[in-house]
């Protein structure tokens, strides 16, 4: 039984990963992976393409098994930690799990309450406000442009002032150079309450403290 | 057999070289064993076995429909197993198991209506009628289709694997389910129908050649299915050294 | 969790409803494929009235089917079933909610819909009434069986034909203790002992296709 939970519990632990290996179809895209999202830490992923950066975000997100080692969420493994840790976590990858046919609003306070948030509605409208799409909260996602879906879906990262682990793929695509500096803000907000970020990027990411993790060393020679 | 034979525990064949490896050696033997088997239990069941006063000589295609019947029951069941060892814990050679084992489980539910079938046309008239085993063993064809087409229709070799477990286990779950309601349902509409594959008494020798039978499918299950295991460990295993070195090890002997 | 529920529910049904031709069309199809039958057999009252019972759940299957992919197909194209994966709350009760809205759009309008086609099919009206309580406790059923089946299915290209061979035969004791509840009413007989079977199917279905059906969308979004 799970019940909305507002702002005591913890949102901050520490995602890991151990000597990780993902496979696409037969061939590894990369092993012997280690890789720690601590707390206050902004980790740019670099590689090529189809080095398997998209992989590796859904294997620490949870949502792909390893071919190898395994993913912890404060020492245990993601796969037994429980709600707690799936609630830390926020996953956006290349879809923008918006609804084509419900508003802008109706769409991110589902989010919310995925999140397990309690005000679904008033913290969606805060939220959007926060990315400037106050004017199109009510319209449907379908009429929007691909940046305003692209805001719309950033918007669940500050559904709630709670640290968090972010894991986004590609958050700045499609985003013009004023959301991208909120979007940027947004990070060092994260990370200055103790949040993790990961993301990856084909833009030069100027946010600060942030480092970067090459995936190249531990790719698989195929 | 020159080669000293390694110890057989159970994880032997767990490792799919392993099982390569060993089941080379196994399949002939149990080819042989097959035709032993169904030697001895033809001559049985055709020629020793007393003539059944009321189905003449006709009923003698139990000896095939009943075997064949238990096989697809227990193949099922195995298969389901298997699938469900390999989702759970990982293993990669269960799930070979198991899609290996999917084909002959269908092969002999067909065999089993399709004698069902001999069997009807002779003492009742028809070819098909619709009593409670044979409705469920239609049905069980059914389940066996799905599993094939659903690890068929699936790309990726684990999600095929895991996704046909799933579906096995709902289908081994539903079996009793089916099974009661079909027989449920025959008794509502039993009018004037009589099972048509009611077996006759039987006699000691009916029942040792229907044992004979059932040894010699079991024999044919694990030669047939080492083959088709050894073939998808070939295809799923192609990647790996020792695929590499068997397969051109084998253009090196045919050179 | 019965707030997640509703609000699964209630997203679907939305969504329903701003396509309310899509979601219609299982019932259209329903009412065709069984008005089509007395074309083929010929009208005669007393063929008609013994084959009714079967024409309708036949039919009402496969309506079903044809919806049931629905469930997972949209959600999984635009990103928002990975959320449902990821988050921290329960996915039995997402995958609850979504059945439940799908009963709702495509189920109910079956049982509502029979007593006309039981109609056209000269049956007698206690028949009629028989053949909707089985019909209201069979569709349920129906849906259940069909998420684990779409869930199974996910993304496939041939996963809409894919669906109708795993599920139906798995309907098929429901099929038997719906039309047997109507055979014996047609009959003078109880139907209790059916409706008491297709009772407990119902229970029992929907103690495990939900799990089930949670571990399939794991299975097919790895």
């Amino acid at each position: 039984m799970s019940h909305p939970i507002v702002s005591s519990a913890p949102g901050a632990g520490l995602l890991a990963a151990h000597s990780l290996a993902c496979r696409r179809g037969r061939r590894l895209l990369f092993r012997g992976l280690d890789l720690q999202l601590e707390r206050g830490s902004v980790t740019w992923l670099r590689g090529t393409n189809g080095s398997g950066k998209t992989s590796l975000m859904r294997i620490l997100a949870g949502l792909s098994q390893p071919a190898e080692g395994e993913v912890t969420w404060d020492g245990t493994a993601l796969r037994k930690a429980g709600s707690n840790a799936h609630q830390a976590i926020v996953y956006i990858g290349h879809s923008n799990a918006l609804k084509d046919d419900l508003t802008l609003a109706e769409a991110v306070a589902f989010l919310a309450v995925l999140a397990g948030l309690d005000e679904p509605a008033s913290r969606s409208r805060a939220a959007l406000a926060h990315l400037g799409l106050s004017n199109r909260v009510d319209a449907p996602v379908r009429t929007l442009s691909q940046g305003q879906r692209r805001r719309g879906a950033l918007a669940r990262l500050v559904l709630d002032e709670r640290p968090r682990s972010w894991v986004l793929d590609e958050p700045f695509d499609a985003l013009d150079a004023a959301s991208v500096g909120v979007l940027s803000r947004m990070i060092e907000a994260n990370a200055r309450r103790q949040g993790a970020v990961l993301l990856t990027s084909h833009q030069a990411v100027q946010i600060a403290g942030a480092r970067e993790f090459d995936l190249e060393p531990w790719r698989a020679a195929s | 057999m020159n080669q000293a034979a390694p110890a057989l525990r159970w994880t032997t064949f767990a490792a799919p070289s392993r099982f390569f490896a060993l089941s080379g050696r196994m399949v002939p033997w149990f080819w042989v064993a097959t035709l032993a088997f169904a030697a001895v239990g033809l001559y049985i069941g055709f020629f020793v076995a007393p003539t059944d006063h009321q189905q003449g000589e006709s009923y003698r295609i139990i000896f095939i429909h009943v075997p064949a019947a238990w096989m697809s029951m227990l193949i099922y069941l195995v298969m389901a197993f298997w699938a469900a060892w390999g989702w759970i814990l990982n293993a990669r050679m269960a799930s070979m198991y198991a899609r290996a084992l999917a084909p002959t489980g269908a092969m002999f539910t067909f065999v089993a209506l399709w004698t069902g079938a001999l069997w009807g046309k002779p003492t009742w008239g028809t070819w098909w009628v619709w009593d409670a085993r044979l409705t469920s063993e239609f049905i069980l064809l059914l389940l066996y289709i799905g599993y094939i087409a659903l690890t068929e229709a699936i790309d990726d070799v684990r999600r095929a694997a895991n996704a046909g477990a799933l579906l096995a286990l709902v289908g081994a779950v539903n079996i009793p389910v089916i099974y009661f309601s079909v027989r449920w349902w025959n008794t509502l509409h039993q009018g004037a129908t009589i099972s048509a594959t009611a077996a006759p008494k039987m006699a000691s020798t009916m029942l040792t050649a229907m044992l004979l039978m059932t040894l010699s499918f079991w024999a044919y299950s694990f030669a047939v299915v080492f083959t088709r295991a050894r073939a998808i460990v070939l295809e799923q295993e192609s990647d790996t050294d020792w695929v590499r070195a068997t397969v051109l090890g084998t253009k090196e002997a045919k050179r | 969790m019965s707030g997640l529920l509703i609000s699964v529910a209630r997203r679907d049904l939305l969504l329903a409803r701003r396509r309310r031709i899509e979601a219609l069309l299982p019932l259209g199809f329903f009412i065709v494929a069984a008005g089509l039958f007395p074309i083929g057999v010929g009208p005669e009252p007393q063929m008609l009235r013994q084959m009714a019972p079967g024409v309708v759940w036949v039919c009402a299957l496969l309506a079903a089917m044809l919806s049931v992919t629905q469930m997972f197909a949209s959600d999984h194209q635009d990103g928002s079933l990975e959320q449902m994966l990821l988050s921290s709350q329960p996915l039995v009760t997402v995958v609850l909610g979504k059945v439940l809205a799908h009963w709702l759009s495509s189920g109910v309008p079956l049982v509502l819909a029979a007593p006309l086609i039981g109609v056209l099919f000269d049956m007698r009206a206690q028949a009629i009434g028989y053949l909707a309580l089985t019909l209201l406790l069979g569709t349920p059923i129906l849906s259940l069986l069909g998420a684990v089946g779409a869930a199974l299915t996910l993304g496939l290209r041939s996963g809409a034909a894919l669906v109708f061979l795993l599920v139906l035969p798995l309907t098929i004791p429901a099929l038997i203790f719906g039309t047997g509840a109507v055979g014996a009413v047609d009959a003078g007989l109880s139907a209790q002992a059916h409706l008491s079977l297709l009772g407990a199917l119902l229970i029992v279905t929907l103690l495990g296709a939900p799990v089930a059906t949670a571990a399939a969308l794991r299975i097919s979004m790895d």
